[in-house]
């Protein structure tokens, strides 16, 4: 429909309305939910501004994966598994499976603790939910390890809009932790709110750009009770407040520059009432090679300044501080890369890919000193992914 | 009708007439959809995914979210994450 059409259409609508509005003010008779009736017909019309676009289920799926982390004298590894079936083509279930295997002996370790091992176990569930152009998604997930247990519901709900051009998503996320200590039991807990907005535009028939606003709202015990913070040199256990309020604004864009290229790049700004705030800058490339061949590569840049209380040696007594060296001053540089490969493909039947990922960083730390040496600590990480992807 | 169910209905009907004249401008200065639906299909690429796999995702979003100051504004969903 043309754009002149459907104004003009709108218009004629508006006029009836008014027109049943009037005829009911002389008292001339017709129900007065008539007119509210043909006035918010008007209005929808109004707001719609293209046919309607039938959200779309995420298609069935399922995940093996193995991954591994490797820096800053943690090792972490363990698989993952993501399974993803559709019924009834109105609801998609999927259930997750995640484990870490960690053997931690970090600075803060090394430093003022043990070295220790243990093992984290997440699993989660959900189901995405079509109805008409909009794509409901309910989940929950728990998160357990000796120490500390975390469980959160998500609610998340994508509209597809203007013709399909522009989608909107809302979600909200609860969670609830339950906080402790080897040797003496679970002694505190956090709660936790995160609210997100999200934007998809459709730019071109090449180029799409998304933002996405999120608030992270935390109350609670926010700290470690294994972690020591210095006070005029001597170590005493940290002092963390209990409230936490962050927002993040991202944004991104992604297009195909020439066939079988694309290129995307993105913008992060972080910022929270503990005063840190942080910028994430990331560009990447993804390139087709043949017909069964995808090669991604990225590089992101994260800077960061830290929280108000902290302090690698603090010299006045304040009523918080920590020696957190993820709330400190410091800067990070990160190369990845992604490669697809397909092993099998059985059209209109299934589709089999394996995967692998590897990702390098270096995080130099400002004010953040390695006690064993006197000098700013930095340390080198890498992360790895392999794993199979099938699509039935 | 009762002189509350006229004041009801005027202050409505006031509302829904601003709304009608808002909406009926606002029809007029908005753009039709640019791009159709059936030049969307480079879009549907797996080159043009800001993430193709959500598990893949998930485990770094998880690896950066434990040893970073920031949090969130990724679009991808928020979890149990053990982060603390």
């Amino acid at each position: 429909m043309a754009a002149t059409d459907r104004c003009r259409r709108a218009v004629r609508s508006t006029q009836l309305a008014l027109l049943a509005l009037a005829e009911r003010r002389d008292g001339a008779g017709g129900l007065p939910f008539l007119a509210t009736a043909r006035l918010l017909g008007a209005l929808g019309g109004l707001m719609a501004t293209g046919h309607a676009h039938a959200a779309e289920l995420p298609e069935d799926r399922a995940d093996l994966m193995l991954h591994s982390f490797d820096g800053g004298g943690v090792e972490a590894w363990g698989p993952a598994l993501l399974v993803r079936k559709n019924l009834l083509n109105k609801v998609s279930l999927f259930g997750t499976y995640y484990a870490d295997i960690v053997s931690n002996a970090s600075i803060d370790v090394v430093t003022t603790a043990s070295p220790y091992r243990e093992t984290r176990h997440e699993y989660g569930l959900g189901a995405d939910y079509a109805v008409r152009e909009s794509l409901l998604t309910f989940a929950a997930s728990r998160s357990t390890e000796p120490d500390y247990i975390a469980t959160a519901f998500n609610v998340d709900v994508a509209t597809d809009t203007f013709s399909g051009m522009t989608t909107v998503g809302l979600g909200y996320t609860y969670g609830s932790d339950d906080v402790g200590k080897v040797g003496e039991g679970f002694f505190d807990n956090a709660k936790h709110w995160r609210y997100r907005l999200g934007v998809s535009q459709i730019l071109t028939p090449r180029w799409l750009a998304n933002a996405n606003f999120e608030v992270v709202s935390d109350d609670g015990y926010l700290g470690s009770p294994y972690r020591m913070a210095l006070v005029f040199g001597a170590a005493v256990p940290e002092r963390m407040p209990r409230t936490r309020t962050s927002r993040t604004v991202q944004l991104r864009l992604i297009g195909e520059v020439v066939p079988g290229w694309s290129v995307r790049g993105e913008y992060r700004y972080f910022w929270d009432t503990w005063e840190i705030s942080a910028h994430t800058f990331g560009l990447g490339a993804a390139h087709r090679i043949g017909e069964k061949w995808l090669v991604d590569a990225y590089a992101r840049s994260y800077r960061q300044e830290g929280a108000l209380f902290y302090s690698d040696n603090a010299t006045s007594e304040t009523q918080y501080v920590t020696r957190n060296r993820q709330l400190s001053t410091y800067n990070s540089l990160t190369f990845g890369t992604k490669v697809t490969y397909e092993l099998m493909r059985v059209p209109g039947r299934y589709e089999l890919f394996l995967n692998g990922a590897l990702e390098y960083w270096k995080t130099d730390y400002s004010d953040f000193t390695d006690l064993r040496s006197g000098s700013l600590y930095s340390y080198n990480a890498t992360v790895a992914q392999v794993f199979v992807t099938l699509l039935f | 009708m009762s002189p509350v169910r006229q004041h009801l209905w005027t202050a409505l009907r006031g509302v829904l007439l601003a709304l009608a004249a808002a909406g009926a401008l606002g029809a007029c200065a908005m753009p039709e959809p640019w791009v159709k639906p059936y030049e969307r299909e480079r879009l549907a690429d797996p080159l043009m995914k800001f993430q193709r796999d959500a598990l893949s995702a998930k485990h770094l979003e998880h690896v950066h979210e434990v040893r970073e100051g920031a949090r969130g504004g990724t679009g991808v969903q928020g979890g149990g994450c053990g982060c603390n």
